[in-house]
């Protein structure tokens, strides 16, 4: 009855929503691109970009809300070089994308080793701190896990309603599912479907690179190679999961943290010392797979994800 | 703007623009080395140097090429029929526990019987890593791109399991590592006395057979048929589904052969740390290639060149080896730019 006991602790359900929430971020910022009509593989690298640019400027004395907004814009670079690639030249979103994750990665190594070339181990920052919310951080369980995390989960909780919102009650986001559904019906409308989708792919990088902020600037306190270790794929599979749909995504990102935060403690157990650690850490990736599986006749795929527009030709 | 399509591109624009983004992958790795400390003029030629300066440096470029041209196939047969195999290093990896299984002991023939079993059963392991992922596809619309790069991650740490538990080297000291193949298992050297082993010709003969299979088989018209369009082929009455396993049989073996190549040929024993992402890089050679089976060959020496070239240098002019990475990156996003411009010209409204 161990595994019990850890699922009634307060304790790991705090741990459950903090790993979730860089899920969220970057999740909620690949929903944004695929909606447009434009998957993004870039995710994986421009995590590693905004967690190193975070941190960096931190370090730098930059603050740390400072450092969210580098993190952003550094992601947004990104995301425009993925954008002007893969839309207005139609270029293969596959290979852009995993073109970006290379570059994306590659530089950032570049960057820390030229800019700290004497450093073996990454100096700490002073990072985000718990926020208790007061009377609402007093509610047993619930409390202890969402009402005592820091700034970056609020936002990232915020931040799903207010995507859905702009999503279905806002005419931008009508003309950014438009461009994802059906560009032509855009074009039509006198609206620039280059425009939407870049747009789309800037703004959703921008919070991919925040989501890879959270892991140096709310959760590790530092930056290290192979941090970010395949979360963006991740992320991928939990848009699938989560039908394209905010809400959704969100309840797939709290479930895999959720499971992701079990295996860690299970490991602790008896059962643990049974059976080798390596199936709990596949555990996660199995459970992706499988909830592919399960979500895969439900989805509704953008009917235009991944065909790139092109005025000239019908 | 928009983009036309160029009814017949000029020599120059075919063979100038993807000069040119080659051009710009140089300049920017030789900004890149300045600011790292290093004299920016130097750093093409330590690159040349260090890939194909002396007879080890390009037999070492030769073994590196080796895997990048089975995973570099592999990816370009798959993307072809626009079935988009992200998994190549998984592939890659059951191939390399296939050999490592039956190549320590378990099967005691002679060279000539063992090493053909050997590929075989590779092959056949492969060709079932991505014959899974493809059947949720065609069967239950599950989008393969994200299993199989999933699937990435479970077999690396399903390898580390079997390094750590019943793969593991009693002999090993410790070290999470196979037992070393028996003397029949490993591949001859291609010359006596060089590194270079017969992975590389299995390599060229592979890219060979795959050039036939789409040229002149009734099986390579149809693979080409279902990745130009899906709907109109199964119109015209291909059997879409049987050539999208087919042509994943085909990838995933070719990718494991890359992993019995590495194993048999080079390393002798599996670790955990056998492919330094051959998988993914076969991605990017697969696409320099243009998908293109003896296109891979050349991708894959150029690859393999800026990887051994890039090391040395590094080591040479003290700056850091993710340059190498940066310039594959670059070449490969500067390089299908410039291919599509070969075909498209931009035409502002």
């Amino acid at each position: 009855m161990e595994i019990l006991d850890i699922l009634l602790s307060a304790s790991f359900w705090a741990a459950a929503i903090r790993i979730a929430s860089p899920l969220i971020f970057a999740a909620l910022g690949e929903l944004i691109c695929e909606r447009a009509g434009v998957l993004n593989l870039g995710i994986e690298g421009i995590m590693v970009v905004g967690a190193f640019a975070g941190w960096m400027s931190v370090y730098a004395g930059l603050g740390l809300w400072g450092g969210v907004l580098v993190a952003m814009l550094s992601g947004m670079a990104f995301g425009l070089l993925h954008g002007v690639l893969t839309v207005p030249f139609g270029l293969s979103q596959h290979v852009v994308g995993l073109g970006i994750t290379l570059l994306a990665t590659s530089l950032t190594y570049y960057v820390y080793r030229v800019a700290l070339p004497e450093v073996t181990s990454p100096p700490k920052i002073a990072a985000f701190q718990p926020f208790e919310i007061p009377i609402l951080s007093d509610i047993p369980l619930v409390g202890t896990a969402l009402f005592s995390q820091t700034p970056l989960t609020y936002l990232a909780f915020a931040l799903v309603p207010l995507v859905a919102l702009v999503l279905t009650r806002t005419p931008l986001g009508l003309a950014i599912r438009a461009a994802g559904e059906n560009p032509s019906a855009v074009a039509a409308q006198g609206l620039s479907v280059s425009g939407l989708r870049i747009g789309a792919v800037v703004v959703g990088s921008g919070l991919m690179a925040v989501g890879g902020a959270f892991l140096t600037m709310s959760a590790f306190n530092s930056f290290f190679f192979e941090m970010v270790n395949g979360r963006g794929w991740i992320c991928i599979a939990l848009v699938v999961f989560g039908s394209w749909k905010p809400g959704k995504t969100l309840l797939g990102a709290i479930l895999f943290a959720a499971f992701d935060a079990l295996q860690i403690r299970v490991q602790q157990t008896s059962l643990g010392a049974d059976v080798p650690y390596q199936i709990f850490l596949m555990a996660p990736y199995l459970l992706s797979i499988l909830a592919l599986v399960v979500m895969a006749r439900r989805a509704q795929v953008p009917a235009a994800l991944m065909v790139p527009f092109n005025k000239g030709s019908r | 703007m928009r983009l036309e399509p160029i009814a017949e591109p000029g020599l120059g624009r075919t063979l100038g623009l993807p000069l040119l983004a080659l051009a710009g992958t140089i300049v920017i790795a030789s900004l890149l080395a300045l600011l790292a400390g290093g004299a920016p003029f130097s750093v093409l030629g330590l690159i040349i140097k260090g890939a194909v300066g002396s007879k080890f440096a390009a037999l070492e470029t030769l073994n590196r090429a080796t895997p990048l041209i089975f995973t570099g196939l592999a990816v370009a047969v798959a993307f072809r029929a626009k079935l988009w195999n992200i998994g190549a290093e998984a592939q890659l990896y059951v191939g390399a526990v296939v050999t490592v299984v039956l190549g320590t002991g378990a099967l005691a023939w002679p060279a000539a019987t063992l090493l053909p079993t050997l590929a075989l059963a590779a092959i056949a392991a492969g060709a079932v890593m991505l014959l899974v992922p493809t059947f949720l596809k065609t069967r239950l619309g599950v989008d393969e791109v994200v299993t199989t790069l999933l699937l990435n991650f479970v077999i690396l740490l399903w390898v580390s399991y079997l390094l750590e538990g019943p793969l593991k080297d009693p002999m090993g000291m410790g070290w999470p590592k196979s037992a070393r193949l028996i003397t029949e298992a490993r591949l001859p050297r291609l010359i006596d006395g060089l590194r270079l082993h017969w992975g590389f010709g299995l390599a060229l003969l592979s890219a060979a057979l795959v050039w036939v299979i789409q040229t002149r088989t009734t099986l390579g018209f149809e693979m080409r048929a279902t990745g130009l369009n899906r709907e109109a082929a199964r119109f015209a009455g291909i059997p879409v589904t049987r050539v999208l396993i087919k042509t994943a049989a085909l990838s995933g073996g070719l990718a494991a052969l890359a992993g019995f190549s590495e194993v048999a040929g080079l390393k002798g024993s599996l670790t955990l740390d056998l492919s330094p992402g051959f998988g993914y890089t076969g991605i990017i050679v697969a696409m320099l290639a243009l998908l293109h089976p003896l296109g891979v060959v050349v991708a894959a020496l150029f690859v393999a060149g800026i990887f051994v070239g890039a090391d040395s240098m590094s080591r040479a002019a003290g700056v850091p080896t993710y340059i190498a990475d940066i310039m594959l990156a670059t070449a490969l996003l500067l390089m299908v730019l410039a291919i599509m411009l070969t075909r498209f010209r931009i035409r502002r409204d």
